[in-house]
């Protein structure tokens, strides 16, 4: 499986889940359209109008940190994102990327490559490989460890709720 | 090898007699945590074709997160909260005005050592105070609890950290834990579980320890737990919980890194705008004037707590254009206060005090904050825009006796 999309290259660690989706919205049960609406608001109140089905968000260290809500992952996906990439995220960033079927990748050569050349290199095309784990972007190429066991097998199925689902039918048989 | 709290409950909870670190897998809990957002995850539990959950017994929810209700969307969330709670026979359900969640746990019993707390809520890590593993999980997944009993875990490595010498008097666990967190960074223990040990550890009240676990989540940390002492079992003892197995650390135990803090040399910390692990401590802050001190929350909202700050503030007022907002962490505790005189000195310097819940911590009500105005609180996170409006507000995190001193003050200032 391969994705193409045009890169936000953001230069900041810790880009945490309140800048992400502001805890304001976060017991408001919003439809996707909505949520999308919020992506990133207070840390870029203009990346929602101006982000496209499929970019690719490279950013820094431990990205999106913070608190469980989810919507933090479901607003960037419902937002058109196909994939995050960084050199490390947050815990439950990490599980609620999986669970809800976002592609994040851990890679901190290409992540720091992104962002020294950001002049140059934002919003222009970035491909990666899932199979073979590989990025490429502004002539250079970067390995990542790809998704595999647990984590895949919900990923694949779309996310945990169609994984759960599947896993329920199943029993009831 | 022995191993670590984290390796023993995983592998109980798993049905397994041992577990390797990085292995995945599937741990049942002893209960599952939720608040406010049981709205959301009832909805999802419902798309993934749930019909029964899997152990009304092991569910826990306790509304907290917009209590009172600030608008009719959020009382039909939790109109629908209390809807899903009859229909499935909810057994541990705790309505507005009993407290937070992660107060109101551990205060009925629902947390014993040894135990699987999943958590939807990133503050599940306080329960490891009580040698219970509280795991932080999401939504969708607190949905797939409900519906399957289980999820998928990795076991984690651990960070043991060695709390050495003696505090301080006038610092208090948050100073010590702020100043760990600006030691070790807000990603220092991700993916890991950390245990804290050593003397001041051990003679640290469970409410102590409950606010260095809860901010293990500010340090990115998967679990954090402290090793069952005796003050933990007059703990449990003292609220009549039930049985339960000790599940110590080996001696041997494997640990990724040991760090080792001599408390002595802590002073008052505060964490400054916008990210947890930017302390300094509060005699480096400077001139900052505030509007806005809280007190309460899950991480500072304890009886110890206010009493702290109803020791700095007996006799004194407020300066003049600060509010001071206290919101206890349960109505047992609001009780006590009551009980004790300490809810008349809050209430004579000048203080508001809230419904025992979240309050403006997450920004979503209760005395969220104006364009450009300052709070100093006692609450976990600094993020920009935290306390609902990121238009030149500046958030600073301190002990429940710095944010009392401030309050006096008009300006950070530790108490002297």
């Amino acid at each position: 499986m391969e994705l193409n999309g045009r890169m936000w290259i953001l230069d900041d660690d810790d880009i945490n889940t309140d800048v992400i989706y502001p805890g304001k919205y976060t017991y408001e049960l919003f439809s996707p359209e909505e949520m999308a609406k919020h992506a990133m608001e207070d840390f870029d109140p203009t990346f929602a109008e101006k982000v496209r089905e499929g970019d690719i968000i490279i950013a820094g260290r431990n990205f999106g940190c913070g608190s469980s809500r989810e919507q933090a992952v479901s607003c960037m996906k419902y937002a058109g994102v196909s994939a995050i990439i960084a050199p490390s995220f947050a815990r439950l960033y990490y599980r609620n990327s999986i669970n809800q079927a976002l592609y994040v990748i851990e890679c901190a050569e290409a992540s720091r490559y992104a962002r020294e050349g950001k002049k140059e290199l934002q919003h222009k095309e970035a491909r990666i490989d899932l199979k073979k784990g590989l990025i490429a972007f502004g002539g250079r190429e970067f390995d990542f460890t790809p998704m595999s066991g647990k984590a895949l097998e919900i990923f694949e199925a779309g996310g945990l709720a169609p994984y759960t689902k599947k896993r329920l039918e199943s029993v009831k048989g | 090898m022995g191993m670590t709290m984290i390796e023993k409950i995983l592998a109980r909870a798993s049905g397994a007699d041992r577990v390797q670190v990085g292995e995945i897998v599937f741990a049942s809990p002893h209960r599952v945590l939720s608040h406010d957002n049981s709205a959301a995850i009832l909805g999802i539990f419902e798309k993934m074709g749930g019909e029964k959950v899997w152990d009304p017994d092991r569910i826990f929810i306790a509304l907290d997160h917009a209590v009172p209700p600030p608008d009719a969307k959020k009382a039909t969330n939790h109109q629908m909260i209390r809807s899903f709670v009859a229909k499935q026979n909810i057994a541990n359900f705790y309505d507005c005005g009993v407290g937070i969640c992660h107060q109101v746990l551990p205060e009925y019993g629902h947390v014993v050592p040894g135990a699987v707390i999943f958590g939807s809520d990133s503050h599940t890590t306080t329960h490891g105070a009580l040698g219970a593993a509280g795991i932080p999980i999401g939504r969708t997944e607190a949905a797939s609890v409900w519906a399957l009993g289980e999820t998928w875990l990795k076991v984690p490595s651990t960070l043991k950290i060695e709390l050495e010498g003696e505090m301080k008097e006038g610092v208090f666990p948050k100073d010590l834990i702020l100043y760990i967190i600006g030691q070790i960074t807000a990603e220092g223990a991700t993916y890991k579980s950390v245990e804290f040990h050593g003397p001041v550890v051990r003679a640290m009240s469970i409410g102590g320890r409950m606010t260095l676990c809860n901010m293990g989540a500010e340090m990115g940390a998967k679990a954090a737990m402290v090793p069952v002492d005796e003050s933990t079992k007059a703990w449990l003892d003292g609220i009549g919980a039930g049985e339960y197995e000790v599940l110590d650390p080996d001696p041997d135990a494997d640990y990724e890194q040991v760090i080792s803090i001599d408390c002595s040399s802590v002073s008052p910390q505060v964490a400054r705008p916008h990210k947890v692990d930017n302390v300094v401590p509060v005699g480096d802050v400077g001139d900052v004037a505030i509007d806005v001190a809280l007190l309460g929350t899950c991480t500072n909202g304890r009886f110890e707590d206010l009493e702290q700050a109803a020791a700095v503030l007996d006799g004194k007022k407020i300066a003049k254009g600060v509010r001071l907002l206290v919101y206890p962490a349960s109505c047992k505790v609001l009780d006590e206060a009551y009980e004790k005189g300490i809810a008349r000195v809050l209430l004579g310097a000048g203080a508001q005090i809230a419904v025992p819940a979240c309050g403006p911590c997450l920004g979503a009500y209760g005395g969220v904050l104006a364009p450009g105005e300052t709070c100093v609180s006692t609450a976990n996170r600094n993020f920009k825009g935290r306390m609902g409006c990121k238009d030149e507000t500046g958030i600073y995190l301190a002990s429940p006796a710095t944010v009392a001193a401030s309050a006096i003050a008009g300006k950070i200032v530790a108490n002297r």
